[in-house]
């Protein structure tokens, strides 16, 4: 199954690095980076494949929630299906 | 890699859930309650609480893994039902006020927030049963939670039955004497429809099949954001933008509702493409009205920007969804929508134009307060109007009123969360009364005969 990951915070340093330890720790790969500034704000989308992460979606959903708080980032997976069906025909 | 990530359209639907307040208004679980009917009512009670308990017992926890998964809110989990003067015609019982507290029972124990179907379709005239269920709406609606209750009375083929107008003027006057929240579960229809996901007017038509999951997808807060972008430009391409939004809008449902259908092995029925408003700042249908270039909602030129708002919601939906059904247009009911409110709290919205936007809208009068000391015959007067401009225009219409007992024009009401708060609107005065009380039918107009 693929994802997008969804990062917003203040712009720090070693965003990306974090969320992707975050992810390789749980067996996500990722599949291609985007980032943008919104004013000072750093955003990231992140294309992600789940098939090996051995956690359930809600769970893999909480634990980068969670890990995000503690250093700020408001961190959000969604299942990639949701963008198509908005953005294609 | 067959998926190209377009992180512009990804960051527009975050931002759409995040801050427009894009969701999905209801996933309703139409459950036929046929096989329920029994001479004996313990045993009717008895055979629906176990059917809706074994048919949506994981309704809602599927609706919110869908939300999980896919990051998009969904607001409300429901139930709808076959009319129970159906189901309940069996029972060898006068009062059918245990049936709505089985029902209420069942909704609570599954998680639903509402469940809908206590209802009779009287639109030509009434079984034993409807004048049944019809007299247990005071008490059925009052000592329930969870129950909506609705009543068909005309439709275009029929045309209206006045009897059913006038009983139903007095049983919303004496519901309303037991409070007003009974009030706002309760609506009258003409063209009821049978595949409706929305309260309080959702049920389970008898031509649905055992289980269906239908969906009401929303996002006045997503058009209005859009229409901001084309401020001073012409109505082409303020149609176009609504056309595009409620494309992405309803797709977005559709996929909801064909997940919640696979997951819960219960055919999809349809997706209701309506704006559906809620309290919220910035999620309001009369704020679009406004964008377009109104001063206040309820001024002049107000249909005719309502007429355009629900006719191009329509068109963009309708491609972006697979079997489109419902109600499907703009909701205008006052009390769920900040704009409305404030509206009528400055005395631009009045009853009148109320009346006029529900010639264009997809339903009817909703959620309008009046004074406690209204007449059941103004009521019924007010239910005949709306009812005649459903069975003319050959669309449902409906009217959801709330006497609210010891206030007048000026006070206001709060009934709590999706249903908000109101202002009480001042009504016409002049007595309808012989009117109300010459009864029959109003003969179905020239054009229901279509064949």
């Amino acid at each position: 199954m693929k994802a997008i990951v969804s990062v917003f915070a203040k712009d720090t340093k070693g965003i990306i690095a974090y969320i992707t330890a975050l992810l390789a720790e749980k067996e996500v790969n990722v599949l291609d980076i985007s980032q943008t500034l919104l004013q000072e704000y750093f955003a990231m989308i992140m294309l992600v494949d789940l098939t090996d992460c051995p956690l359930p979606f809600v769970e893999l959903s909480r634990f980068l929630s969670e890990k995000g708080k503690e250093r700020g980032l408001d961190v959000h997976i969604q299942r990639q299906d949701i963008f198509d069906a908005m953005h294609k025909v | 890699m067959s998926y190209l990530m377009n992180s512009s359209e990804i960051l527009q639907t975050i931002q759409m859930i995040g801050q427009q307040h894009l969701d999905v208004r209801t996933v309703t679980m139409g459950i036929s309650l046929l096989d329920c009917a029994d001479e004996d009512m313990d045993a009717c009670c008895r055979k629906i609480y176990d059917k809706i308990c074994r048919c949506a017992g994981r309704l809602v926890q599927t609706g919110c893994d869908i939300e999980n998964e896919f990051g998009i809110p969904i607001v409300n989990k429901r139930i709808s039902v076959t009319p129970i003067s159906l189901v309940a015609a069996a029972c060898r019982a006068e009062d059918y006020a245990p049936v709505a507290r089985t029902l209420d029972r069942a909704a609570k124990e599954v998680g639903v927030n509402f469940i809908g179907g206590f209802s009779a379709l009287a639109h030509k005239g009434f079984t034993e049963s409807d004048k049944r269920l019809i007299r247990s709406l005071p008490e059925a609606l009052s000592e329930t939670d969870l129950v909506c209750a609705s009543v068909s009375l005309a439709s275009t083929r029929a045309g209206i039955n006045m009897d059913a107008v006038a009983l139903m003027g007095r049983i919303i006057r004496e519901t309303a004497d037991r409070g007003p929240l009974g009030c706002a579960k309760l609506v009258v229809f003409a063209n009821a429809v049978e595949d409706n996901p929305f309260m309080a007017g959702a049920f389970h038509g008898v031509g649905e099949p055992e289980t269906v999951i239908n969906v009401g997808v929303s996002g006045p807060g997503v058009v209005a954001h859009a229409l901001k972008e084309c401020r001073g430009q012409s109505f082409d391409i303020v149609a176009e933008t609504i056309k595009r939004t409620a494309f992405k809008i309803t797709r977005m449902g559709e996929l909801v509702a064909q997940e919640a259908s696979r997951r819960l092995g219960v055919p999809f029925g349809v997706v209701d493409l309506s704006l559906a408003p809620t309290p919220a700042i910035g999620d309001s249908v009369a704020e679009i009205l406004e964008i377009m270039g109104l001063e206040k909602c309820g001024g002049h030129g107000t249909t005719a920007a309502l007429a355009l708002l629900n006719d191009a919601v329509k068109k963009g939906g309708v491609m972006a969804s697979s079997h489109v059904g419902g109600l499907s247009g703009a909701f205008i009911p006052v009390s769920e929508d900040a704009g409305m409110i404030s509206s009528v709290r400055s005395g631009a919205l009045t009853i009148d134009k109320l009346e006029a936007m529900t010639c264009v809208c997809s339903v009817g009068l909703d959620m309008i307060a009046v004074p406690g000391d209204t007449e059941a015959d103004t009521i019924s007067a007010i239910i005949a109007d709306e009812a005649a401009i459903g069975m003319v225009n050959n669309k449902t219409t409906a009217v959801r009123i709330i006497p609210v007992r010891g206030k007048t024009v000026g006070d206001s009401v709060d009934f709590g969360g999706l249903l908000g708060s109101a202002p009480i609107m001042p009504l016409r005065s002049g007595s309808a009364k012989e009117f109300i009380a010459r009864g029959g039918r109003i003969p179905a107009p020239l054009h229901s005969l279509k064949n």
